[in-house]
């Protein structure tokens, strides 16, 4: 990497940060909440990034990280007499991980579509208890909760107003996606594209693949649930649905339209996904997700490197 | 007949012929001799159609073959034994014969007819005829994976290293069978280890060497002076 | 509670055969093109909704059977030459993403067009007979019964069929197989109609037991995820094994859980199963 890439990086990093920044106080609420909303899911998808684009491993449960992360949230801020936002987001953090150890187990031993269809599985397992689990959970209803002010303790504590709890939820990405990057770019990083490219051959050369292979489930299963703590404080309320297979699914969407192995590719693709959705289903309701599957369908075939896979080494380089 | 015209092929990212050029006219039995790994299977399948030439034209009776799906280039008359046989383990030996006698326009009749000269050729084969193919030893399986190509009375056999790990007792019986094919009239393209057996049934040879035609001779100058075989092949 | 287990021991044999007609479709697919068919419970849910049709026009279950078989099975050879065909030699990981993205479209689809309510299917076999406690139908042995019988249809023509000796030995060897002649591709579009028109049979077949939504999809993929993986993927006898055991089970968890709980039973299992004994349960430990 040369010092003139890593300074145009840099240069782009700001301006495109800044402008996230700027634009909201120039939108209007609906269009402001949705921005907030749009880099939430975004997270999601960068934390999907490391597992399908980098190492993979494709994974149809990322709705049990999210889900766990929105419910570890939840329980957080109902329990607490005073709701804090840093406990929220540890005790989200830690329920997301639990989660991601579990999985990790799994992901040693199986491979290819094996771990898809157990990750699925998983997320449905989750699912299920969440659903059933009436008393505790709220099943069907959901839990209500209230927002946590921001604080930094012992020096200043104010409610989120929009605008604020955007530049939170920016911060908090646009720092995901710093560390993100830089984990990809690592040795670290290396290895699990190696994985992806020839597994027996990395494992050949000498590393250890099942610890590499743990180690990007824990990871990407902790930026998914950071993605579902964000969305619980902005929604201020848990419902089985996003621990539902449909969230997993559109997961997958976010890669395949993005461009798998790009980091921001996910991003982005979260953000088209959303804006068509947002778009599409004003005329046509749910069944704009004919015309955008159809779309779907086509990119995999046609164009399995996404809208920003052309870009790739420039944006990430 | 068949014909190949300067015919390159990529395997993933490494070139693996650079520029074949042969040919083997009706009914003559062609050997390509070589050290491992300079292309000859890699030559065979190009033919067959199971991997597809960069760059080069092959030819069968006049048709552009390049390209075409394997089971096209079948339908025309090459059949393709294996060098690893690829015989049909969990389809019985009958069975295993049926994948090339299913095919249109052939009477039932002219079925018995083929089944009854394999049977013939190959006593062993009509002894086990319901047992799997993945039970056969080296040997019966290399004869039903030959029987099974003569099911597509073919006009040209690619036949990969045929004598590949069988016991001397067994190589005899392939040159038979060889010497046989050829009496019948089917051109036979060898690639084959065993250079004796190779000059004695061929009667041209093109030698390979890292993707390449390097040299093409009569068996017989072959035999008479080995120092080119010695050369390319380090025997 | 004596009479309650084999109760539910017949509801498992009975559900389980219909699951069977399900996953058999799927592992006949999986082990011809290493697909995994992700839209697999969508084929279910429009046979079920075709036949729901056709029996709403005609009055007559045995048409409805046949022409949502019939027709899934076209869609199928439809959807498997325009979206799979492009994808031979890829990643099978692709294949699981591009028919997630078939069922997506398919659900929605059918809300579309067959609307958001759920469609019966009258029992075509009336009348119930006396099972210990409750009166038990029919229809539902009959369903078991047709359920197995095209799954033996299917092996006769497997074992016997000129077509059959095609689809075994593209099975096992796909290159091979294109060298002795047979077209490979025409094979594998014929295996996909094959398997769709399985899972359009076994939605019209459970149609009377339950009702046809657009949803039901999902979790006739899931379930018969799991029974092709338990029975070992590409194994049929596998599946059908496969599907009565993980029937049963849930059926006998039924009696402490509640039903939507029960379905976890099948989780673990599958889950049970790829831990330590990944090839599958039913299958002989491969050499």
């Amino acid at each position: 990497m040369s010092s003139r890439t890593g300074t145009g990086f840099w240069i782009g990093f700001v301006v495109v940060v800044a402008a996230l920044a700027v634009v909201p106080l120039g939108l209007p609420e609906f269009w402001r909440k949705f921005l907030t909303e749009i880099l939430i899911w975004g997270l999601l998808a960068m934390s999907s990034d490391i597992l399908i684009g980098y190492t993979g491993m494709v994974s149809f449960g990322h709705s049990a990280f999210f889900g766990l992360g929105l419910y570890g949230a939840a329980a957080a801020l109902l329990v607490m007499r005073s709701p804090n936002l840093w406990v929220a987001l540890a005790v989200g953090l830690g329920a997301a991980s639990l989660v991601a150890v579990f999985v990790a187990y799994f992901a040693t031993r199986l491979r290819d579509i094996y771990f898809a269809i157990s990750t699925f599985v998983f997320s449905q397992i989750f699912y299920v208890i969440i659903f059933t689990w009436t008393d505790v959970t709220g099943g069907e209803n959901g839990l209500y909760f209230t927002q946590p002010p921001f604080t930094i303790p012992g020096i200043f504590s104010a409610r989120f107003s929009t605008v604020s709890l955007h530049w939170f939820v920016l911060a908090v990405v646009a720092l995901s996606y710093l560390a993100l990057r830089r984990i990809t770019q690592s040795p670290f990083g290396m290895v699990l594209q190696s994985i992806r490219e020839n597994e027996p051959r990395t494992r050949a050369i000498g590393y250890h693949v099942e610890r590499y292979k743990i180690v990007a489930v824990l990871l990407s299963g902790l930026f998914a649930g950071l993605s579902g703590t964000l969305y619980a404080i902005q929604h201020r309320f848990a419902a089985p649905d996003f621990v539902f297979f449909t969230v997993s699914g559109e997961v997958v969407i976010f890669n395949v339209m993005g461009g798998m192995g790009t980091l921001v590719g996910p991003l982005v693709g979260a953000a088209t996904f959303l804006l068509l959705r947002e778009g599409l289903s004003r005329f046509w309701t749910e069944y704009y997700l004919i015309p955008l599957g159809i779309t779907f369908i086509l990119m995999v075939i046609f164009m399995p490197q996404g809208l920003l896979g052309f870009w790739k080494r420039r944006l990430n380089q | 007949m068949l014909t190949l015209a300067d015919v390159h092929t990529h395997y993933a990212k490494s070139h693996i012929l650079h520029g074949i050029s042969l040919e083997v006219k009706p009914g003559e039995v062609v050997g390509l001799l070589g050290r491992n790994g300079v292309g000859k299977s890699t030559t065979l399948k190009s033919v067959m159609g199971l991997v597809r030439p960069s760059k080069g034209r092959v030819t069968f009776e006049g048709h552009d073959i390049t390209g075409l799906p394997a089971h096209k280039i079948a339908h025309l008359g090459i059949a393709y034994v294996p060098e690893d046989r690829r015989i049909f383990k969990l389809l019985s030996v009958i069975e295993n014969l049926r994948t090339g006698l299913d095919r249109p326009g052939l009477t039932e009749a002219r079925r018995r007819a083929l089944l009854d000269k394999v049977y013939e050729s190959f006593p062993v084969l009509g002894e086990r005829k319901s047992q799997l193919g993945g039970t056969l030893s080296g040997g019966e399986q290399q004869m039903l994976a030959i029987a099974r190509a003569m099911m597509l009375e073919p006009k040209i056999i690619l036949l990969d290293e045929p004598t590949e790990g069988l016991m001397p007792r067994m190589v005899s019986q392939i040159r038979d069978i060889i010497a046989r094919l050829h009496r019948d009239g089917v051109a036979i393209l060898l690639v084959e280890q065993d250079v004796g057996l190779t000059l004695g049934a061929s009667s041209r040879c093109y030698i390979m060497e890292k993707g390449l035609i390097r040299h093409h001779a009569p068996s017989a100058d072959l035999k008479a002076d080995p120092s080119v075989i010695h050369q390319y092949m380090g025997v | 509670m004596f009479e309650q287990i084999l109760v539910q021991t017949v509801n498992g044999l009975v559900n389980g055969m219909v699951l069977a007609l399900v996953a058999s479709g799927l592992t006949l697919i999986f082990g011809i093109m290493d697909v995994v068919n992700f839209a697999h419970g969508d084929l279910v849910m429009l046979g079920g909704f075709t036949g729901a049709v056709t029996v709403a026009q005609t009055g007559n279950f045995w048409l409805g059977l046949l022409v949502a078989a019939l027709a899934i099975a076209v869609f199928g050879a439809l959807l498997q030459v325009t979206t799979l065909r492009p994808l031979i030699g890829r990643d099978p990981l692709t294949t699981i993403i591009a028919t997630f993205g078939v069922s997506l479209v398919l659900q929605k689809y059918a809300l579309w067009q067959f609307g958001p309510t759920a469609r019966n299917i009258p029992q075509p076999i009336p009348g119930q007979f006396e099972l210990f406690y409750l009166q038990y139908p029919w229809y539902r042995l009959g369903a078991a019964v047709m359920a197995g019988a095209i799954i033996g249809g299917l092996y006769l023509f497997l074992k016997y069929g000129k077509y059959g000796i095609w689809i075994r030995a593209t099975t096992q060897d796909r290159i091979m197989a294109s060298a002795m002649g047979i077209p490979v591709p025409l094979v594998h579009t014929g295996v996909f109609a094959i398997g769709s028109a399985m899972a359009a049979a076994s939605g019209v077949l459970f149609a009377p037991l339950a009702s046809v939504t657009q949803t039901m999809g999902a979790e006739f993929t899931l379930r018969a995820f799991s029974v092709v993986v338990v029975g070992g993927m590409g194994n049929l006898g596998g599946s059908i094994l496969a599907a009565l055991f993980i029937s049963l089970l849930e059926a006998y968890a039924s009696l402490v859980v509640s039903p939507s709980q029960a379905v976890i039973v099948s989780f673990v299992v599958l889950i049970l199963t790829l831990l330590f004994r990944p090839t599958g349960l039913f299958v002989p430990t491969p050499k």
